[in-house]
């Protein structure tokens, strides 16, 4: 209940958002709370018995009832270890449960959203708030709630046992307590900014080595040392300074709880000990009164630190929620009666689209039959990714611009749009996962025979057969590093391999050279017969041999046609080639 | 998943060798650090006060009632408060100041040193391992210096203590409780080898997991394209949920050890109160005693618990002092030369004679290679991928030196060239520009030579960078995102054109980049790079049959020899392996409309 009350101080608004994730395990935390009351109900007794003890020390006490007073602190003592073992290993093992639960359901909520969203938050932004702010939010749920629970718990218990020693005594040492609560709070929070400030600072240091070492070669090119050597020591000088700011309060902080908590002690000595004197109370009382006062000190010094732990992790919560809020562009859709397979006629109407106000696409048409091949040119920036990117509904469409087959794109379910859509970007992307798993990627379930064919048509083949592994070998870090046109044959084979009736090649031999390019094509040109192809290219040779060309200037269509009919035009695609091939008379000897 | 934790192979925890080498590092501290030490005994001793004044207050006071006598020991206990409160504060400010000095002079000390250090040794080393070295095994030095080896004394000395006056007190009774402590400190090092192998695992399980987060979300189109989500998602559960797994063990132990603590906590409270008890019954121990003798048993266990912490940080910073000296041990392969030669004026020849070189034994790169380049001349260098086109430039800026033969500059050899000379005279462009996060115009200055923003802005005009740079929101002001991921690859082309351009050089040297850009890019980076050589030497691994073209020479690389050289059109004649190279990778260029150039083709066409 009180969680409930807390998390709606503002401060802790953003908090609301773990409640249903809560209810998953409303039981453990039930039994998790039960858990912490019996701990402290057994905490209670040792210290009680202690007071008995004294009070019988005082007068006169049987061996047996000594005896039976230190089984009884043992036996209290194991009772309560057993419910503080069940209730951290329930509280906080709840707390990485959902912090678990947690962070699926954020990766599961990445993975539906468009590129437009990845354009505009950094890969690490993403996840550091995946990572660091999940982590505070984890505080919250295990550590923050436990302790909270267990502060009010043991307050009320030893402030009750307390008050019926003595009030008076009670408030006398209490007061201190207070201040403790409040130092930690106040310390708390200025500590934690300070190690930010420290860790930031850190990041500069290692920035510039990071700069330093990879640019080695600019550096003693143009004889830089010195000069980072200068810049180095002015941020380690800063980083020390950061540093011993924090040390002094750091230094402060344990020393000031201290002398605050002896404070408290030494008032009871001072002020107990009278009430013994004046018989009020009995040196049992006071003895017990110590005992309970010491089972304070940690609830008071986690009071400060939770409320920290609840303002930081309200914090990071809402950088979660900020992404968590972010809802896909682009939805699944579609009626599933939709057949598995497509033919791969494609039938573009007056499609628009501007990218953040910018219109990247002007009413552009385009009709491709199943198994033509479409070949699209047209300088950086004239639309030509954009225009792939939406058939595959990378970005959201709009209704009745895009047919596949007759059936608005809209209208067939996303996961079988793209399977039947082979495609290759243009920024090349492997997964550091062997080759052949990266041939395999969007069909995992493929053969090595399948494998091993798409990588001969891409011609990728011989080269992996130089690789330390062949097809098991690594790619990046923990393997071979490739170079651009080994990672584009390879993106080639895998689009190949998923064997869909559309297949894209967005500028995908650009890194390969014209020989192995002239290679490539030849072999290609066998599996793109029965497909659909879209096929954007800059070089000439690549597209002539295309059914229909089409020309893109800022976004518009310009010209279309085969390549005799717009050579025949006369236009931008006619000037292209009448200067490839004069050049290459020239370049034929 | 050794790729994760290569380097937490743990050796011993204590090696002399080592020590004595990290006291070194203490020496000029070593008054501050005495006075530290001594605080730290202060404080220790002031701590055991506590349950020896509570003691004295029942026995002598309460027990008789002397109000004004407990009203003394009160104020002597708030007394004893506060001094203990300044000396913790001095303590522990000297101790972080101490380290935090010791770790700038190291890092100091490191980054120095790598800088002496030649290409090779960063062409072995990946960068994040450098980097450990400058920061995370320095910060666990620091870690030893200000937890570790000095609060040892603290930990031993409070236990000794505690130790002493319970012996004092009543010493059977003192044995009796001891017979805790082994058992406190056998349960307390167990939980940290546990603790510590469970971190270890968790610590794995999060890079695995944000690897593999990374990756993902750069790939996440693609990831989409191929309707992988449900297989990706799978993946990523596993990895979540080891983490999982990881983190329940170790909360386990936690959740173990401290109610451990507990008990064997009231075992020994337990022990106090029956025999303790029976000799206060007896008449040989006080009650105030007994009481005293509780709350010292409770103080066994912070002691105990930092100690059993130690050998894990000796261990660990063993381990990293012993990689950092590694690095510092390292001697740089290239050593400026004991009587640099300074040339008055360099003219910018160059001679290679004979050389011969090999980064590994048995694989040469180059093989006797020898040519010379004449003040001003313009060379260009083409050869396959393998070649050894990057190593001829090595060798020049003598990022390595040559095993045998010679690299000349204006007939001296580079060997007894003044090292910062020589490296001033050369301005090198490499294919992949490399910016650093500053400023644009920091990027062209760099940090050391005094240049002029007027200069910056000239070179700038000059090779056409300009022109983009005014468009940016704060021009020359502008801060490069990073390693310049916001400027285009042209951009950044002609940003190090403008940055060698400043440094005005005698010696041009230049790897082309490869990778293609847009037609005006294009056409602008010719022209800056006709700009740029004019009037000095210049040597260029040629890319662009333009920049071919451009040059007075061709020298062809074919497996580490020098084959063929001579122009353009006597290489074509001569069909050897120039003639290939040009069928290959220039002949397309021509190809391409935006290349095209009037000069250019008149040039191809007519060789015979």
């Amino acid at each position: 209940m009180f969680i409930k009350s807390w998390l709606i101080n503002s401060r802790t608004r953003h908090l609301l958002t773990l409640v249903p994730f809560l209810k998953k395990y409303r039981t453990q935390i039930t039994i998790g709370i039960f858990m912490v009351l019996a701990t402290n109900i057994a905490a209670m007794v040792a210290p009680w018995v202690l007071k008995r003890a004294v009070d019988h020390l005082y007068h006169e006490i049987s061996r047996e009832l000594l005896l039976y007073y230190s089984a009884l602190v043992v036996c209290a003592s194991a009772v309560e270890g057993f419910f503080r073992f069940q209730m951290r290993r329930i509280l906080i093992g709840v707390s990485r449960y959902l912090e678990y639960d947690l962070r699926n359901h954020l990766f599961a909520h990445l993975q539906r959203l468009t590129p437009r969203f990845y354009q505009q938050y950094s890969t690490g932004d993403i996840l550091s708030r995946a990572s660091n702010d999940l982590s505070a939010v984890r505080m919250v749920l295990g550590p923050g709630i436990m302790y909270s629970v267990n502060t009010v718990f043991t307050t009320i218990f030893t402030i009750t046992l307390l008050l019926s020693i003595s009030w008076k005594l009670t408030f006398l040492t209490l007061l201190p307590l207070f201040a403790v609560t409040y130092c930690v709070k106040y310390f708390g929070r200025s500590i934690h900014q300070r190690f930010e400030s420290i860790q930031r600072q850190l990041g500069s240091i290692t920035t510039l080595t990071q700069e330093n070492v990879s640019g080695i070669r600019v550096v003693k090119a143009y004889n830089q040392e010195n000069a980072f050597i200068e810049r180095f020591k002015q941020a380690n000088q800063d980083f020390m300074h950061r540093s011993l700011s924090l040390v002094r309060i750091w230094g402060l902080f344990y020393p000031l709880l201290t002398l605050l908590l002896g404070v408290s002690a030494a008032s009871l000595l001072w002020y107990g000990g009278r009430q013994v004197v004046q018989g009020s109370i009995t040196l049992g009382d006071l003895v017990a009164f110590m005992s309970y006062l010491a089972m304070l000190t940690w609830p008071t010094i986690a009071l400060g630190w939770v409320i920290n732990i609840f303002e930081r992790g309200s914090a990071s919560m809402g950088r979660i929620n900020e992404l968590l809020d972010h809802q896909p562009e682009v939805l699944e859709g579609g009626s599933k009666e939709t057949l598995a397979r497509l033919k791969g006629d494609i039938n573009i109407r007056n499609l628009s689209f501007s990218y953040n106000g910018f219109p990247v696409l002007r009413n552009v048409d385009l009709q491709a039959r199943a198994g033509e091949t479409i070949a699209i040119v047209g300088s950086t920036g004239s639309g030509k990714t954009t225009l792939v990117n939406l058939l595959c509904r990378l970005y959201p469409v709009e209704r009745g611009t895009i047919f596949i087959d007759g059936i608005d794109i809209n209208d067939i379910p996303l996961s079988i749009l793209r399977k039947n859509i082979g495609y290759v970007p243009q920024d090349t992307f492997l997964f550091s996962e062997t080759v052949a798993e990266n041939i395999a990627f969007g069909k995992p379930e493929s053969s090595r025979l399948d494998v091993e064919n798409a990588a001969h048509i891409s011609n990728i083949w011989p080269e992996i057969q130089h690789f330390p592994r062949k097809f098991e070998t690594f790619v990046g870090e923990r393997g071979i590093t490739l170079s651009g046109g080994q990672k584009q044959r390879i993106a080639i084979s895998r689009a190949l391999l998923v064997d869909s009736p559309i297949l894209i090649l967005d500028d995908a031999l650009s890194s390969v050279d014209t020989y192995t390019e002239e290679q490539i094509l030849r072999k290609l040109s066998g599996e793109l017969k029965n497909r659909t192809a879209l096929l954007i290219s800059h070089r000439v040779s690549t597209v002539k041999m295309a059914d229909q060309i089409i020309v893109l200037q800022e976004g518009r269509v310009v010209e279309r046609g085969t390549h005799d009919e717009l050579l025949s035009a006369g236009g931008f695609y006619a000037d292209l080639y009448q200067k490839q091939l004069l050049r290459e008379e020239l370049g034929v000897e | 998943m050794t790729s994760f934790h290569e380097e937490e192979i743990l050796g011993k925890a204590y090696d002399k060798r080592l020590a004595r080498r990290l006291l070194g590092y203490l020496y000029p501290y070593r008054r501050v650090v005495l006075l530290s030490v001594f605080f730290l005994l202060v404080v220790s001793a002031l701590q055991l006060a506590g349950p020896y004044l509570t003691k004295v207050a029942i026995d002598r006071y309460i027990r008789t009632g002397n109000i004004q006598g407990l009203n003394g020991i009160a104020l002597l206990f708030l007394g004893v408060l506060l001094a203990q409160f300044c000396f913790a504060f001095a303590q522990t400010y000297l101790m972080n100041w101490t380290g935090q000095k010791i770790m700038y002079d190291l890092r100091v000390q490191i980054f120095t040193h790598i800088q002496k250090l030649h290409v090779g040794y960063f062409d072995r080393n990946p960068v994040g391992r450098i980097i450990t070295r400058v920061t995370t095994d320095v910060d666990v030095l620091n870690e030893l210096f200000t937890s570790g080896v000095i609060s040892i004394f603290g930990d031993i000395f409070t236990l000794a203590g505690i130790v002493l006056i319970m012996l004092w007190l009543n010493w059977k009774l003192a044995l009796v409780s001891f017979s805790v402590i082994p058992v406190l400190f056998v349960a307390s090092i167990i939980f940290k080898v546990k603790v510590r192998d469970s971190y270890r695992w968790v610590r794995t399980c999060v890079a695995k997991m944000n690897a593999f987060l990374q990756e993902n979300i750069t790939g996440m189109s693609v990831v989409q394209i191929f309707v992988q989500e449900k297989r990706k998602f799978q993946q990523f559960d596993e990895r979540n949920r080891e983490h999982l797994d990881a983190n329940l063990q170790s909360i386990f132990y936690y959740a173990v050890f401290y109610p451990a603590v507990n008990l064997i906590g009231a075992l020994a409270i337990a022990l106090i109160l029956w025999y303790g008890g029976v000799q206060v019954l007896a008449g040989v121990l006080t009650l105030g005693s007994l009481v005293a003798f509780i709350q010292y048993s409770e103080r066994f266990y912070k002691p105990i618990s930092d100690l059993s912490e130690k050998f894990n940080i000796l261990q660990t910073a063993m381990a990293s002092s012993e990689r950092i000296f590694r690095l510092l041990d390292t001697q740089p392969a290239i050593s400026p030369p004991l009587h640099p030669v300074r040339l008055k004026s360099l003219k910018g020849k160059i001679e290679f004679r004979n050389v011969s070189f090999a980064y590994k034994e048995d694989t040469p790169v180059l093989r006797n290679i020898s040519f010379s380049v004449a003040p001003g001349e313009k060379v260009a260098i083409v050869g396959a991928t393998g070649s050894g086109k990057s190593t001829l430039i090595n060798l020049l800026c003598r990022f390595y030196d040559v095993q045998s033969g010679e690299v000349r500059i204006d007939d001296t050899p580079v060997t007894h060239l003044d090292l910062d000379q020589l490296r001033q005279s050369i301005s090198i462009v490499l294919q992949d520009v490399f910016l650093f996060s500053g400023t644009i115009e920091e990027n062209i200055r760099l940090w050391e030579r005094p240049i002029e923003r007027k200069q910056v802005e000239d070179a700038s005009r000059w090779v056409h960078a300009d022109h983009f740079v005014q468009r940016l929101a704060s021009g020359y002001d502008e801060r490069v995102a990073e390693r310049g991921s916001s400027l285009s690859v042209g951009q950044r082309q002609l940003l190090a054109f403008a940055r060698a351009l400043a440094h005005d050089p005698k010696i041009l040297v230049l790897d082309e980049a490869t990778s293609s850009v847009d037609t005006e890019t294009e056409l602008l980076i010719q022209d800056a790079l006709e700009k740029l050589m004019k009037g000095r030497t210049a040597v260029v691994i040629a890319h662009r049959l333009s920049t071919i073209q451009n040059c007075d020479r061709i020298l062809v690389l074919h497996r580490g020899q020098l084959i063929e050289q001579g122009s353009h059109q006597d290489l074509l004649k001569l069909r050897g392996v120039y003639y290939k190279l040009f069928q290959l990778q220039y002949r397309d260029q021509l190809a391409s409309p935006r290349l095209f150039a009037p000069d250019l083709r008149a040039s191809v066409g007519n060789p015979g």
